[in-house]
């Protein structure tokens, strides 16, 4: 097992931690799906977050850990009864944890369309170079 | 070894969580599902709230070209249809794939009396939301004592 890959399983267990204290006090917290990928000069994670605006995002870092929430804000009729109700919260969380190699300082996050896209750099100098081979 | 060992928790964990979405299902949201549900899981999710003169759906489609998106409602059946295409980089090393994408459709069952004249839908922050009116004759009336 590789470092990267102990990224990707780690990561579950930190969003189920989390999902254990919320429901200590018995908030239900949604977990969005996830795309991640890498490439050479980062990794990039792809977030589906429908009805979190800007302003009720909250991406937050440490050096080991990347945790993004957010709310979801919409007008709903106070008298409303639920005839089906698939989207159980308003709450999304989860946690990744990160390798050190990444630097979450240096992240960049766009939210659209209840999407949100965060890329994380890989240090310089610990990205791939490219040897060039001269002829003899 | 390690990795199965968090496997291990990770099952017991996806357990509790079950469980409580089992609570919360029967606790707060007692809605029975329609005839046309279709499981758990699928793209886009749905709520639907009613009011004494209105239904409003709430589809949670995220990434999604609105223009692109086909609604209809006939009679009460409000049907939704479209393509989530997710950009997806060949070169780059794939760690995780949950989100949905491709073609997608739902059919969704509402209230006998909506009224398929009077429908709005809004696209914001990934969240379509339909709002319909209920026909007149069957909303509740206030009755006079004399």
């Amino acid at each position: 097992m590789n470092d990267r890959q102990d990224i990707a399983t780690r990561a579950s267990g930190d969003v189920q931690r989390n999902g254990e204290d919320e429901s200590r006090r018995s908030v239900i917290v949604l977990r969005p799906p996830a795309d991640v990928f890498e490439d050479g000069e980062g990794i990039t994670i792809a977030l589906d977050m429908p009805g979190v605006s800007k302003d009720r995002l909250n991406i937050q870092t440490d050096n080991k850990t990347l945790t993004i929430s957010g709310d979801v804000e919409f007008a709903m009729p106070q008298v409303m009864e639920a005839m089906l109700a698939e989207v159980q919260s308003t709450h999304y969380r989860r946690s990744f944890a990160l390798s050190g190699e990444l630097e979450p300082g240096q992240a960049e996050a766009s939210l659209k369309d209840g999407v949100l896209s965060l890329r994380i750099p890989k240090r310089a100098e610990l990205r791939p170079r490219r040897i060039e081979v001269r002829a003899a | 070894m390690f990795g199965s060992l968090s496997n291990f928790e990770n099952l017991f964990e996806e357990f509790r969580r079950m469980e409580q979405d089992m609570d919360a299902l029967l606790g707060n949201w007692a809605a029975p599902a329609g005839i046309r549900a279709v499981s758990r899981g699928q793209f886009p999710a749905a709520n639907v709230g009613v009011t004494g003169d209105s239904v409003d759906v709430y589809l949670f489609a995220p990434g999604i070209d609105p223009k692109k998106l086909e609604l209809s409602v006939q009679q009460n059946l409000l049907l939704v249809a479209g393509q989530r295409q997710l950009p997806v980089d060949e070169k780059a090393t794939y760690y995780r794939r949950e989100r949905f994408g491709g073609e997608f459709r739902r059919v969704i069952t509402l209230p006998e009396d909506v009224d398929p004249e009077r429908v709005e839908a809004k696209y914001r922050d990934g969240v379509l939301h339909v709002s319909l009116r209920r026909k007149e004759s069957s909303r509740p009336r206030q009755i006079a004592v004399h």
